[in-house]
This record gives structure tokens, C-alpha cells and sequence, in this order.
């Protein structure tokens, strides 16, 4: 497999909405290539009849009621954390421009 | 130097008998504290909550009241668990000043016990390391040796036990993280099987193996923390029935006639010789005892790592993406639109291991990279499943070494992330698995504490505490 670039780092973290300076690009791309490089010794690894495993005490689809359950949670308090609020609401930035 | 406690089944009962107060227990914790400040072991101490709590339980006391089975004894939280109103930061600059606006059920159920916590733990910034190094604050010191880390990520947790801070500790282990803090800094650390106990107000890493569990002095305490906090929980869909017997230590239980196998793969090349003669007196003990000691090979065990470094940051991609500046944690008020926001935001708020993983994780589930990484790591999961389980078929434990190395330097791998990775090679196969495993003082190399892992089979907690319990006594 290929091995990474500046640029696919770049797109990678756009499509992540972080923003990284150019030295921390350059440092990604060097230190993520060494360690998919490691990772990729699973090529060599013989699957074959077999299932990927996504849980593994067995559930599956754990579901409750569809209805409201009171857990003490106050609106207050949970407000308390916003960085930027207008009444109930979350005051987020502009999206365009 | 390190403060000494009784048995947590001890103080609780001395606490609702009057020998002892819960006032003066939180005290001796705080006080415990503060003289170990150089050690970094701690993110925020709750004096004022603690205080408040304490003078609760000793006036139910004295009303006559039920008071629960840890009636006044300090504990001490990684700072990745909610404690309501308390900061919860889980050691990143992102969630610096955010206040929990609830709590977590392991600690709501530690409380509904008489339980206090005293304080919040230093870790790796979202329980990503092995060393406390990827702390956006500060790194733990090893409480046998200042130079050295105290392991991770849970090392602020295994530090406070070690050192006597409080009587017990909690932490996570999603890739070793209780085991490998606790083999470093001398402490029991106990990761249970996955589901065992909610995971309701704990930060998320890797939400397929992530496990909370108990950091103490003993087994015995150990078992006891665990038997307060396990069982299904609503708010974790995950959450598995707890044992019809419970998981106190029962001491009739006897090594004899045990059937404990060795794993090769991890006595193998990689092991450094003197933890090896550790781990090798350990088990020679223990067969002396009458256990059944015989050896057994998981060849995936070789590719267990490698299966985690893909899983691991593709969930911790996606469980770091609520982090977005825009309902709590560090926010760049100054961003000119609501994509900047995002991005400045978690450009600034997030350390260098948190970046690394984001990006490797996106990179393995994108589209044309999936099959090749993620599907591929999840297939050879399963490969790894069925051969532990084969294992399990023929042996009641499984043993071994927890790290290949006694606690290393500060600085010794903080600048090669792939080297600091494989602190955990010989733990994250129990979590891939699902399996409890747990880690135990086992004796010293370069006067620094080497732990020995005994791992069982799912659902398998008590029997495997039971074990490690007569075990504790036999190696020691």
C-alpha cells in the first residue's frame, strides 16, 4: 500500500475539521507511514471463512422503550458548558462567508 | 513513604461501628495528598465535596442510618470519569473548565455505598498512552523512582494507590491501561470482562473494548470495588448480567488442580530477561502450590497490536468528533465562520496523540482504505477470538508477563509514537477478546515492580479474582 503524503494528510484533516499547522502535517505523515506500515503485517494474515467481529460478548440490537425516562439531568447545568448561548439556544458562528 | 490502609472491607466496617469516622478518613486521604504533590498522581483534588460528604455519612451514622458496604472510604476517579459538578478533563486542554453535568453510574453506585471520591487522576489526554506523557497538563512520576513514568494511561490512578493516597482508585483499560500502570507502579489492577460494568459518564476511546475497573492494594479489594459497580446499567446498552454468586473473594477457593497455561507468545522474543525470571518464579510458585502448569500458543497473539492500532483510532476518530468547540470545551470565539470554529477549535484543543489517532482513524475508514484496514483488523479479531477461546477449552487461566519491561524513562519513547505502542502488546489481546485479566504484583526487577497478568475466559470474573486472590499470596 501506498504510502502517505503531505496532502492526503491535509485532506484527511480537513474532512475532520482540525486544523493543523504545516510542522504538524509534515510530523504526521512521516510518523502515520511508519506506523501503517506496521499495521499492515495483517496482509500476510490467512482469513479466510471468517467473519469480521463487531461485539464481542455476543448482544445484539439492544433496545429499550421509546419513551421519556426522567435521569435527573437538569437543563441548567447542561447549559452551564456552552461556550457561546442566546436563551435556550446554542449560538453557533456564521456558516457562509 | 507511601501512606498504608486496612483492607477496604475493614475501614467500611470499622466506619459504621464508630472506630472510625468518615471525616477522618477523607482527611487522611487529602493529607495524603498533598504531601505527594511532587508526583503529579493528581488532576483535582474535591476537598470541599469530599468534607461535605463525609460529615453526611458520619451524622447517618450517628442517626442510626444504613450507611452501605464502603461506608466512608476515599477513593480517588481517572479524570475521564463524570463526577457531577466536578471538572472532568480527562487530561486535554479541550475540556479545560468543563464542569460534569452528570455523573457516571460506576461512581453513582461506589456512592450509593458510602463511598467518597477525593480527588481526580492524571492520565494520558483521553486515555491515549502508556506513560501519563500525552497528559496536555503534566506527566505522573513512578512512585519507586522519580526518572520513570508510573505507565498508563491510567498512571495518576495507579500512582495514588501506590503511593496510599486513598484506599482505592478506578480506572479505564481499553488496550492495557489498568494492567500496565499497575505492573509499573506496584499496584492490582483489574480490567473485567467488556460489559461488566457501565460505561455511562466515561469518556470514550475505543468503545468496543473500553472497560472500567478497580486499582487497589489487594485482591481482595479489588473484588470488592467490582462487586459494587458491575451489573447492567440503561444507559449502557453494553452492559452484561453480573454473576448469580457475586465476585467477593471466597478464601476456601485453592490453586490445586487449576489448570494454568502459559502464553509462549508473550514469554517469547521482546520479553526482557530479568521480568522474565520474574514472571518464570511466579509460576514456578505456583505450581509448587499444586496448580497444573502447563504452555499454550495463540499464534494471532503476534498480530494482536497491530489489529488494535486500527480498531482503536478508527473508534477514536469517531467518539473524539463530539469535541467540536460548539456545546462545551475550548471554543476559538474569534473563528470568522462556523467551519473554522470547528476546526480551530479542535486544532488548538486537542494534543499531538489525539491528532495522530483522529487522522489514522479517518485514513482506515475511508472509502478504498475500509476493506484493506478496519474490515481486515476486525476478521483477524476474530481469528484471535476463536483461538483464545480454544485455549479456554483446554485451561481454566491463562498467564504471562503484563509489558515486556519494567516502568521505562521519562522521554525514553515520548518522541517514537510506534515504540510507545507496543508497551501494550502483551494487553490488548484480552480486550480485543473481551476476556478479564488482571495484574498483580509478582516481584521486582532493577528495584522497579514487574506484575504478573492471569487472564480467563469471559464472564469468568469471579473465578479468575478467586485465582489471583490465593495466587497474590503464593508468589509474593
Amino acid at each position: 500500500m501506498s504510502k502517505l503524503k503531505n496532502e492526503d494528510v491535509l485532506k484527511l484533516a480537513q474532512l475532520v475539521r482540525l486544523q493543523l499547522s504545516e510542522q504538524e502535517v509534515t510530523d504526521l505523515t512521516k510518523e502515520l507511514s511508519s506506523i501503517l506500515e506496521y499495521v499492515e503485517q495483517l496482509d500476510a494474515v490467512d482469513v479466510s471463512g471468517l467473519e469480521p467481529t463487531n461485539q464481542v460478548t455476543g448482544l445484539t440490537n439492544v433496545t429499550r422503550k421509546d419513551e421519556i425516562k426522567d435521569y435527573g439531568y437538569s437543563l441548567e447545568d447542561l447549559q452551564a458548558n456552552l461556550p457561546s448561548s442566546k436563551g435556550n439556544q446554542i449560538k453557533v458562528k456564521r456558516m457562509l462567508g | 513513604m507511601a501512606v498504608t490502609w486496612q483492607p477496604i472491607a475493614e475501614i467500611a466496617e470499622d466506619v459504621r461501628t464508630g472506630k472510625q469516622t468518615s471525616t477522618e478518613l477523607v482527611e487522611k486521604s487529602l493529607k495524603a495528598i498533598s504531601d505527594h504533590k511532587e508526583f503529579d498522581a493528581i488532576i483535582v483534588s474535591l476537598e470541599e465535596n469530599a468534607r461535605k460528604r463525609a460529615t453526611e455519612i458520619d451524622a447517618k451514622i450517628k442517626n442510626g442510618e444504613k450507611v452501605g458496604r464502603l461506608a466512608g472510604v476515599p477513593f480517588i476517579a481517572k479524570d475521564n470519569f463524570l463526577v457531577f459538578g466536578a471538572d472532568t478533563t480527562a487530561a486535554s486542554n479541550i475540556l479545560k473548565g468543563f464542569k460534569a453535568p452528570y455523573q457516571s453510574t460506576a461512581i453513582n453506585r461506589l456512592e450509593a455505598e458510602g463511598a467518597i471520591c477525593v480527588a481526580k487522576a492524571n492520565l494520558d489526554a483521553f486515555a491515549h498512552g502508556a506513560s501519563t506523557e500525552n497528559s496536555d497538563f503534566f506527566t505522573t512520576k513512578n512512585p519507586h523512582d522519580k526518572s520513570r513514568v508510573p505507565g498508563g494511561s491510567s498512571g495518576g490512578s495507579a500512582a495514588s494507590v501506590a503511593l496510599g493516597l486513598a484506599p482505592f482508585a478506578l480506572g479505564t483499560d481499553t488496550g492495557g491501561s489498568i494492567r500496565q500502570p499497575a505492573s509499573f507502579s506496584g499496584c492490582v489492577g483489574y480490567k473485567p470482562t467488556y460489559g461488566a460494568v457501565s460505561r455511562s459518564g466515561v469518556i470514550a476511546m475505543a468503545s468496543s473494548t473500553d472497560v472500567i475497573g478497580p486499582m487497589t492494594s489487594s485482591v481482595q479489594d479489588a473484588a470488592l470495588v467490582f462487586d459494587v459497580m458491575a451489573g447492567k446499567d440503561d444507559l449502557d446498552g453494553t452492559t452484561i448480567e453480573r454473576d448469580k454468586l457475586g465476585y467477593l473473594i471466597d478464601n476456601n477457593i485453592d490453586v490445586k488442580g487449576k489448570k494454568i497455561a502459559v502464553v509462549k507468545e508473550y514469554m517469547s522474543e521482546g520479553l526482557n530477561d530479568d521480568v522474565k525470571s520474574v514472571i518464570q518464579k511466579s509460576i514456578d510458585k505456583l505450581e509448587a502450590a499444586g496448580a497444573e502448569i502447563s504452555e499454550v500458543s495463540i499464534p494471532s497473539i503476534a498480530n494482536a497490536l497491530a489489529v488494535y492500532y486500527i480498531l482503536c483510532p478508527a473508534e477514536v476518530s469517531s467518539n473524539l468528533s463530539r469535541y467540536d468547540g460548539q456545546r462545551f470545551g475550548y471554543y476559538d470565539k474569534d473563528a470568522k465562520n462556523l467551519q473554522a470554529s470547528y476546526s480551530n477549535s479542535r486544532g488548538i484543543g486537542f494534543g499531538k496523540e489525539a491528532k495522530r489517532r483522529i487522522i489514522i482513524g479517518t485514513y482506515v475508514l475511508s472509502s478504498g482504505y475500509y476493506e484493506a484496514y478496519y474490515k481486515k483488523a476486525q476478521t483477524v479479531r476474530t481469528k484471535l477470538i476463536k483461538e483464545f477461546s480454544q485455549a479456554f477449552k483446554d485451561h481454566d487461566f491463562l498467564v504471562g508477563p503484563v509489558a515486556p519491561t519494567v516502568a521505562f524513562k521519562i522521554g525514553q519513547n515520548s518522541q517514537d509514537p510506534l515504540q510507545m505502542y507496543l508497551s501494550d502488546v502483551m494487553t490488548v489481546a484480552a480486550n480485543l477478546v473481551g476476556i478479564p485479566a488482571i495484574s498483580i504484583p509478582a516481584g521486582s526487577s532493577e528495584n522497579m515492580p514487574v506484575g504478573l497478568q492471569i487472564m480467563a475466559d469471559q464472564t469468568k470474573d469471579r473465578e479468575l479474582l478467586n485465582l489471583a486472590n490465593q495466587a497474590e499470596g503464593i508468589i509474593k
